[in-house]
């Protein structure tokens, strides 16, 4: 056992947590407390940007998600991962290597032959890995997210977007062609009937365009990306054993966000429904059905890479199918992330998390 | 028929268990010396070079600063931006209760996989290892020294070596008050690829590549070489034993062979037999060899340990695990061996015609015509010797020069005896006394093999003896001078520092800062000293082996730099020459310095140019001068009233006594071996008395029948064999002092880069005589006891039997 391990357990404690994406469940220590000194989500309370675009160091965890579904010139599919997680020891920061504050990235190419990983570990405190508000900065190591906007307009507006791995490296722009989208209520987005929260919202409508480098080859692709910004602080229940997450992009414009929370009972289920205006419509606990339709081997575990999402009072009853079977994630702790496509009654692309397997 | 054989030949040994005895306990000392040397070389190895793999992650390619000791935050910032997987290490030493830690502060989230290799324990938390108060991972013997000094959580792992522990970067960064600044930088083994080139982004670092041998090992190199010296030269003497048994027992089997050989039995099968016999002989002492050498090394180890310690500060742990390739070594020596010294007898069994009347007095006969060629190639390695000592260089000549010196000297030793006893016989009138000194000369040859070892033994003893003596002697002389205030003080912090500074002056004659940073200089790792030139502490007392005029003026001024002995003789360096000290400041040499004990290069600036220079300094040591009655008043000043830790007052005297305990501790393992060494010379004496009077009855029982005595010719035994020891310890004490002169100026120059003077010891040589006397007595008890219980019969029957 090295040092490496140590790493691990504590990332296993730590981002069980940080990956919990859009599903940090409920802890039985219930509302009001505050474990170990972090700060823990109020409803009623307002995000204010571009501040919030920042880190909230009082906050046990957080991240910087995006999620890309882009496509070569020549029509040739595949999806882009940049992560960024902060997750925190104590809930202050220092400046040194005491730091609790430590930082983690993830980067992903998806296609259709290949699912290309790397990871990047950073404490802060150093310069090695942070993210600033104003202008938007958010790095680790050569990996960089950064705003672009011109004064006046959001930070998250106009980002660049890098990351390199040891076969692979992409430089995205990304514009978004529609307003900042608050989760739930106001950005107070409750994830358990107990009322387990966290704060998050997202940027679904991104243009991107850009280059990836992988197989030794640079590619132009062009498409779709989805930012989600989120942090809390609530531990993990012990029931609750993983959860699948979908960031959708209807071919009519409109966006869903949808996610269900596994447990050894029926499971917490939550979505949101944007139109193309980005006016968000979280609809009501249970009307959400997703069904796994097709399991696949991959590695040593079985796991449903097809689902059947059913939200009946829009009308809504689409299949998802992967880009990829094998979109697994082989970091410090694994989870399943990739492209996909549906069509049923609406058509479209987006992504999938999945984690708990 | 073989079966047979072999029991007529077996049965000798059924009648004389003594010689069986003799074979098995020679062979198997000789094979435990050198197998317990092997046994504490490879221990030692295995620890430098786990030490080294757990400790500076060898494996891995590094980034270190070119100059000074410290790469910025800033750079591995740079790096990491720049895409370079690395990862830092911020390291030093730490003192815990009284307990000095090599202290590496590691970060966990980039150190490679390959860096780390050592158990965390069962329970292992990220959180724990990254936050305060921290944890420590150390052995077992750092866990119990450590235990209640430090809030740190201490972590065991068995793959940690004493002396040293891994932390968080953080916590090493605040307790070592490092702040920003990385030791080293770990370069993973994994990188994307178009990195941008080390030249452009971060020129002030270097890369160094892995796979660089151990420091500690090259510096403990000629210290294991001594060892390994000491243990060949045990093996050599323990083989005259087996020549002399096995030749013994050949000679005294030459009417068996005889009759064997007549009965029809192939000269073939008799070798066959002959061979099989010695080799499982061998095998036997072997394995009792290297079982005995096991207890040796395990006796020894921790004199070993603890002198590697105070040598070099190489940290060895005190117990010793098996090694399956020392049982093989072991063995293969103790084979080898045999085959070796039984060679020659082999060869005459298969040469010895058939029907020729057993002579047992060829065997003696026969060597007797060899020592004035033996006179002649000791004289041609003696000057063989003379010449590499004077042209040589290196550690290994160094070793040449001992080996052909000891092996000439041993080599001549029986004609230069010959020669004496000729003159000696010569001169003497009566009959008695000629007759005395004929016949010890006609034994010689026989005992020319025991003498020689016995040479060999003594002079190494008088050799090492006369080095060590003259260390010491040096070493303590040394420290008076070194240690001159007569107290030393250490400040927790700074601000208690800057009170010891206001507090001190009115209480002193003078305070004298021992302020020091460490760095690189030519490519070393080393302290740089900061002295108060003006003060006489330093004026008067340091030890100086050269330097200009105004040495200390030019100190004082910051305008030049002393090095220390260590330094001067491997860079080759002169008075005059410029060094480069860490960042980049130029001063020249104006002095040398003798500085025994430490391994390392050191050197001394003005301490105004120190503090300039280096504005971190850590200003915590202070020598305070007093007179030397005030002393005990002012130390106990210090704790009550201005209240110091008692631990970081020392007084000169406890200081003089811990080094000397110290150097004492260093010295005994030398001292063990010397009596292993002298032990096994004795008993190759004692083989050889026993197999001279087993053959000797046919040159005594004409002597008796003229009217001598048996008593009288006992004590003529006595006095003979006493006659021979003297004479080899005279001839021991020249040989002595020529490698004690080798060990002092060739040999320690090379292994730990200081010279010393010699100085001669009469009185140790009188110790060493009385013990060579006491061995020589109890080693001819058995042969004497033989002779003066002889039956006269026995004696009668030479006349009778024909031989």
């Amino acid at each position: 056992m090295n040092v490496r391990y140590i790493v691990a357990s504590l990332l296993t404690a730590t981002l069980v947590l940080v990956l919990s994406k859009a599903a940090i469940p409920q802890g039985f220590a219930g509302l009001g407390s505050t474990a170990d000194g972090f700060a823990i989500p109020h409803p009623g309370g307002r995000l204010e940007f571009p501040a919030d675009h920042g880190p909230h160091p009082d906050f046990r965890i957080e991240w910087w998600y995006v999620t890309a579904n882009l496509r070569a010139e020549d029509g040739t599919a595949l999806g882009v991962q940049w992560t960024l997680f902060r997750s925190a020891l104590a809930p202050k920061t220092k400046s040194g290597w005491s730091d609790p504050q430590i930082w983690i990235g993830h980067a992903a190419i998806t296609t259709k032959e290949k699912h290309v990983v790397a990871e990047r570990l950073a404490r802060g405190g150093v310069g090695q890995a942070g993210v600033g508000a104003e202008p938007f900065f958010a790095w680790i190591d050569d990996w960089e997210m950064k705003g672009l906007s011109n004064s006046g307009a959001d930070q998250l507006d106009k980002v660049s977007l890098h990351a390199t791995g040891k076969d692979f490296s992409y430089t995205l722009e990304l514009s978004a062609n529609g307003p900042l989208v608050l989760q739930g209520d106001q950005g107070y987005s409750v994830k358990s009937a107990a009322g387990q929260a966290s704060y998050y919202y997202s940027q679904p409508f991104y243009e991107v365009s850009g280059s990836v480098d992988i197989d030794a080859k640079t590619v132009r692709v062009r498409g779709k990306a989805w930012l989600d910004r989120e942090w809390s602080s609530q531990p993990l229940a012990k029931d609750q054993i993983g959860w699948e997450w979908f960031s959708l992009h209807l071919n009519s414009g409109e966006k869903v966000m949808a996610f269900r929370l596994s447990d050894a009972r029926s499971g917490y289920t939550s979505a949101n429904w944007i139109s193309q205006q980005g006016k968000p419509t979280p609809l009501p606990a249970g009307s959400l059905e997703i069904i796994p339709v097709r399991i696949a081997r991959v590695g040593d575990k079985d796991i449903p890479v097809a689902w059947r999402i059913r939200i009946p009072a829009r009308g809504f009853d689409v299949t998802t199918r992967p880009l990829n079977d094998q979109a697994w994630m082989a970091t410090t702790t694994p989870y399943w992330e990739g492209p996909v496509t549906f069509e049923g009654s609406a058509e479209g692309q987006g992504y999938l998390e999945m984690t708990g397997y | 028929m073989l079966w047979t054989a072999a029991t007529a030949l077996l049965a000798h040994w059924r009648h004389r268990p003594l010689q069986l005895a003799t074979l098995v306990l020679g062979l198997s000392l000789a094979t435990a010396l050198w197998s317990g040397v092997q046994a504490i070389n490879a221990e030692a190895r295995a620890s430098y070079a786990r030490a080294a793999s757990v400790l500076d992650q060898k494996e891995l390619t590094q980034l270190v600063p070119r100059r000074g000791d410290s790469i910025p935050q800033s750079t591995y910032v740079q790096l990491r931006r720049a895409g370079w997987n690395v990862s830092p290490v911020i390291e030093g030493d730490h003192r815990v209760g009284n307990t000095r830690v090599r202290l590496i502060g590691i970060d966990p989230l980039t150190m490679p996989a390959k860096a780390g290799g050592f158990e965390t324990g069962r329970t292992s938390d990220l959180t724990a290892f990254m936050s305060q108060p921290g944890v420590l991972i150390v052995s077992q013997g750092t866990a119990l020294k450590l235990k209640g000094h430090t809030q740190m959580q201490l972590r065991i792992s068995p793959d940690m070596p004493d002396g040293a522990a891994f932390t968080d970067i953080g916590i090493a960064e605040s307790t070592l008050k490092r702040r920003g600044q990385l030791s080293r930088l770990l370069v993973a083994l994994e990188q994307r690829p178009d990195l941008p080139s080390l030249g452009t982004l971060a020129p002030e670092i270097a890369m160094k590549e892995p796979g660089d041998r151990p420091d500690v090992a090259q510096l403990t190199d000629s210290f294991h070489l001594n060892l390994t010296a000491f243990g060949f030269l045990a093996f050599v003497v323990g083989l005259f034993i087996v020549y002399a048994t096995v030749g013994l027992a050949f000679e005294q089997r030459r009417a068996t062979f005889r009759t064997l050989r007549s009965l029809g039995l192939p000269l073939s099968s008799l070798t066959l037999l002959l061979v099989t016999e010695l080799l499982v002989l061998a095998f036997v002492a072997g394995v009792v060899g290297v079982g005995i050498g096991y207890i040796v090394a395990s006796l020894l180890l921790p004199g070993v340990a603890a002198t590697l310690q105070g040598l070099y500060g190489a940290s060895v742990p005190p117990a010793l695990s098996i090694r399956l390739s020392w049982w093989a070594t072991g063995l293969a020596m103790a084979i080898a061996g045999t085959i070796l010294s039984s060679a020659e007898s082999l060869w005459r069994v298969r040469s010895m015609p058939l029907l020729t009347a057993a002579q047992p007095r060829a065997w003696v006969r026969a060597t007797a015509v060899g020592i004035r060629l033996q006179l002649a190639a000791g004289l041609l390695l003696l000057m063989m010797s003379g010449a590499l000592a004077t042209f040589g260089h290196g550690l290994m000549v160094g070793f040449a020069v001992l080996g052909c010196l000891l092996l000439g000297a041993a080599l001549m030793l029986p004609g230069v005896l010959s020669a004496c006893l000729a003159v000696l016989q010569k001169r003497s009138s009566r009959a008695l006394v000629t007759w005395f000194w004929a016949d010890t000369r006609q034994q010689l040859p026989g005992l020319s093999l025991a003498l020689m070892a016995l040479l060999l033994a003594l002079a190494a003893n008088v050799g090492v003896g006369t080095m060590v003596s003259s260390f010491r002697l040096t070493f303590i002389g040394w420290l008076d001078q070194r240690l001159a205030a007569e107290l030393y003080v250490t400040a927790r912090d700074e601000r208690e520092a800057s009170r010891l500074r206001a507090w001190l002056p009115a209480r002193s004659t003078s305070v004298v800062p021992i302020w020091s940073v460490e760095g690189e200089v030519l490519g070393d790792r080393l302290e740089i000293f900061g002295a108060a030139a003006d003060d006489p502490t330093y004026r008067d007392n340091w030890p100086l082996l050269s330097g200009t005029v105004d040495v200390w003026d030019r100190i004082a001024a910051g305008q030049g730099a002393l090095i220390n002995e260590q330094f001067w003789r491997r860079k080759g360096l002169g008075i005059g020459n410029r060094l480069v000290l860490p960042g980049g400041w130029e001063v020249p040499i104006v002095g040398v310095y003798s500085d025994y004990g430490n391994p390392k290069g050191q050197v001394i600036v003005g301490i105004d140019a120190l503090a300039a220079h280096y504005p971190d300094v850590s200003k915590l040591r202070y020598g305070v001068r007093v007179p030397p009655a005030d002393a005990p008043e002012l130390k106990e000043r210090l704790t009550s009233e201005f209240g110091l830790a008692a631990e970081n007052v020392i007084d000169q005297t406890s200081l003089k006594r811990q080094s000397r305990a110290v150097f004492d501790r260093t010295f005994v393992v030398t001292g063990a071996l010397n009596a292993f060494t002298l032990g096994v010379a004795g008993f190759a004496m004692f083989s050889s008395l026993l197999t001279l009077s087993g053959v000797r009855l046919p040159q005594l029982a004409p002597v008796w029948a003229m009217g001598i005595r048996r008593r009288d010719l006992a004590l003529l035994e006595v006095l003979r064999t006493l006659a021979l020891w003297l004479a080899t310890f005279i001839a021991a004490l020249p040989v002595g002092l020529a490698l004690a002169w080798v060990l002092l100026s060739i040999v320690n120059v090379e292994a730990f880069g200081w010279r010393l003077p010699m100085r001669i010891f009469p009185m140790d040589w009188l110790i060493l005589g009385m013990v060579a006397l006491a061995a020589a007595i109890v080693s001819i008890f058995v042969p004497l006891r033989r002779l003066a219980t002889i039956a006269p019969s026995d004696l009668l029957r030479v006349f009778a039997n024909e031989r």
